[in-house]
């Protein structure tokens, strides 16, 4: 991810390098030119330069990985190569959604599977940790009688919490959604609250000056000046769900990428499993993704003086 | 007339923060007349926007009392309106909603929406911004962003308007272009305006009584300087106009013969 970040922020300073080397030796050669049609070639290099410069550095980065794979895969005979996982990969996609029985299905189902219960855990812990967010952040008493306990439970692993699920709900498949419910309810609580704490004093005087009500003043001022801070907030959340769920599904079983992965492990299908990492991986890179637009789109320039 | 309409009484203001307690203001007893506009001088760090927070009710005094309208000042009201030093425009709503915000709040009980609307649109016009109503505040310039502040104040039809330094943060010309608007659009409204400043010019061009403030801590009222140039006021006429140079000396004796700021007077 901060890979992709960094390709994507280094874009820029390499475009405008490349304009100025561009227009520099498109002025040297067309001299005779009309000077209106100068800027269109120059251009045209510079897009030509900026991609070559977007684009190699991963390419690079996935070549390296892909040879290291590779020397580890030709000194380690349990190992599989590159080229046999890419075929398994490509007779394993061809047929995504099979069905054979509960324990045999395909690995379209598994993924889904697992994001329907990151979405439920993740839906429940925004309803119930957005507005305790906003409580936490707003009265002093609440924040008081909160912190404590926050403080403490944070640092759990969500899996601790999976035989207190078992128990309660006498089934995996809810079992596995409390824990996503309970890794993704802090960031999203601390957040919030943190955001509503942070709201600027301006905003909360032009409120006290204009004697708004209370809920005028969480529609108009705290909910959008808290709205960055929250989807910070769902973005930890989202990733931690998703880290967590591969993990509670090879204990709980029953169909999901985190049990696909167990399963292939006891098959000794290796190229199986790191097929399942791949798809791990882009998945959750899709979802942080989707939730850095959002932010995006919902982040206003704050005021300055 | 009223001659009480803002009336200040033995105020102090002591902040008690953690490194013990801080005695910002010392006995200020002032007031001022409906329709007056009086300006707040005085070096940075001597209570002039505390002043000024106090009659608009975001602070309570430690003691003495504060009166409006004879009414007691008891906590922030869409009748004592303030023009914020950083406009403090909300940065997800545009202009025309910034002013209806608080259009809305005074107005909805006794009007209709299309006169809320309207009052809206008056208020923009007022400021000459009706052609940037759609627009959010970081797609528009400081001297805008600061008209705007005028037109939500100006739009809830307060008995007192409360400007906090409120050119500070723009440049000589902006300044100078808004300052002459204000003075169109109070003769205008009649309003009864009390302003920080510590432009010396900006304070004489536009008031009628200018309060002077010792330096802090425990600041208190200096000096008080009646202004009496005829109105309307033109900055350009009066450039050359020898009470105005009078005033302006008075005010800026005051500032850096009697009263030098702090941080100098130790240098």
């Amino acid at each position: 991810m901060s890979i992709v970040m960094q390709a994507m922020s280094n874009e820029e300073p390499a475009a405008s390098t490349a304009a100025v080397v561009g227009s520099g030796s498109e002025a040297a050669v067309s001299a005779d030119n009309s000077p209106t049609a100068k800027p269109k070639p120059g251009r045209k290099k510079t897009g030509v330069a900026s991609m070559v410069m977007t684009v190699l550095p991963p390419l690079t980065g996935i070549a390296f990985l892909v040879l290291v794979w590779q020397i580890i895969a030709v000194k380690n005979s349990n190992f599989p190569t590159p080229l046999v996982t890419i075929l398994e990969a490509i007779k394993l996609f061809s047929d995504p959604f099979y069905r054979t029985g509960p324990n045999d299905q395909g690995i379209g189902w598994n993924v889904l599977a697992s994001l329907q219960r990151v979405a439920i855990g993740f839906g429940l812990a925004a309803l119930v940790g957005i507005p305790l967010g906003f409580l936490i952040g707003r009265v002093r008493f609440l924040s008081g009688m909160f912190g404590p306990i926050i403080s403490l439970l944070k640092p759990v692993s969500p899996l601790a919490w999976l035989p207190i699920g078992l128990l309660v709900f006498k089934s995996a498949n809810p079992a596995a959604i409390w824990s996503i419910f309970i890794c993704s309810i802090w960031p999203m609580v601390i957040n919030t609250a943190m955001g509503v704490q942070r709201v600027p004093q301006d905003y909360m005087n032009v409120a006290r000056v204009l004697n708004l009500s209370e809920w005028k003043i969480l529609t108009k001022i705290l909910f959008p000046s808290v709205l960055p801070y929250m989807l910070t907030g769902v973005r930890l959340s989202i990733g931690t769900a998703w880290l967590v769920i591969v993990a509670a599904e090879m204990l709980t079983g029953g169909v999901g990428i985190g049990f696909w992965v167990w399963d292939e492990w006891n098959n000794l299908n290796v190229p199986h499993i790191i097929i399942a990492i791949v798809v791990i991986g882009v998945v959750g890179l899709i979802l942080e993704q989707l939730l850095v637009w959002l932010a995006k789109a919902f982040t206003y320039e704050q005021v300055r003086n | 007339m009223d001659n009480k309409f803002i009336d200040i009484n033995a105020v102090e203001m002591v902040f008690e923060t953690k490194k013990g307690s801080f005695h910002a203001l010392r006995d200020i007893t002032l007031s001022v007349q409906k329709g007056e506009f009086v300006t707040l001088i005085g070096h940075s760090g001597c209570g002039k926007s505390t002043l000024l927070n106090l009659i608009a009710g975001l602070l309570q005094p430690s003691e003495g009392l504060l009166l409006c309208a004879n009414r007691e000042i008891a906590g922030p009201s869409p009748e004592r309106s303030v023009v914020f030093q950083n406009h403090s425009l909300l940065p997800w709503l545009t202009c025309y909603e910034n002013v209806f915000l608080g259009v809305e709040r005074v107005f909805s009980a006794t009007d209709s929406r299309t006169q809320l609307r309207e009052r809206t649109h008056a208020a923009l016009a007022l400021v000459g911004l009706s052609a940037a109503e759609a627009k959010r505040p970081n797609e528009i310039s400081g001297g805008m962003k600061q008209r705007v502040g005028i037109a939500r104040a100006l739009a809830m039809e307060p008995k007192v308007l409360l400007m906090d330094e409120p050119f500070g943060a723009l440049d000589a010309l902006t300044r100078a272009h808004l300052q002459d608007e204000l003075l169109k659009i109070v003769a205008k409204t009649e309003s009864t305006v009390v302003m920080v400043t510590h432009d010396v010019d900006e304070a004489v061009l536009l008031s009628d009584r200018i309060v002077m403030m010792t330096n802090g801590p425990a600041a208190t009222i200096g000096e008080i300087l009646d202004v009496k140039l005829a109105r309307p006021r033109e900055r350009v006429a009066l450039a050359q106009d020898a009470l105005y140079s009078q005033y302006r000396t008075t005010v800026l004796e005051f500032l850096y013969r009697k009263h030098v700021h702090p941080a100098k007077a130790a240098a």
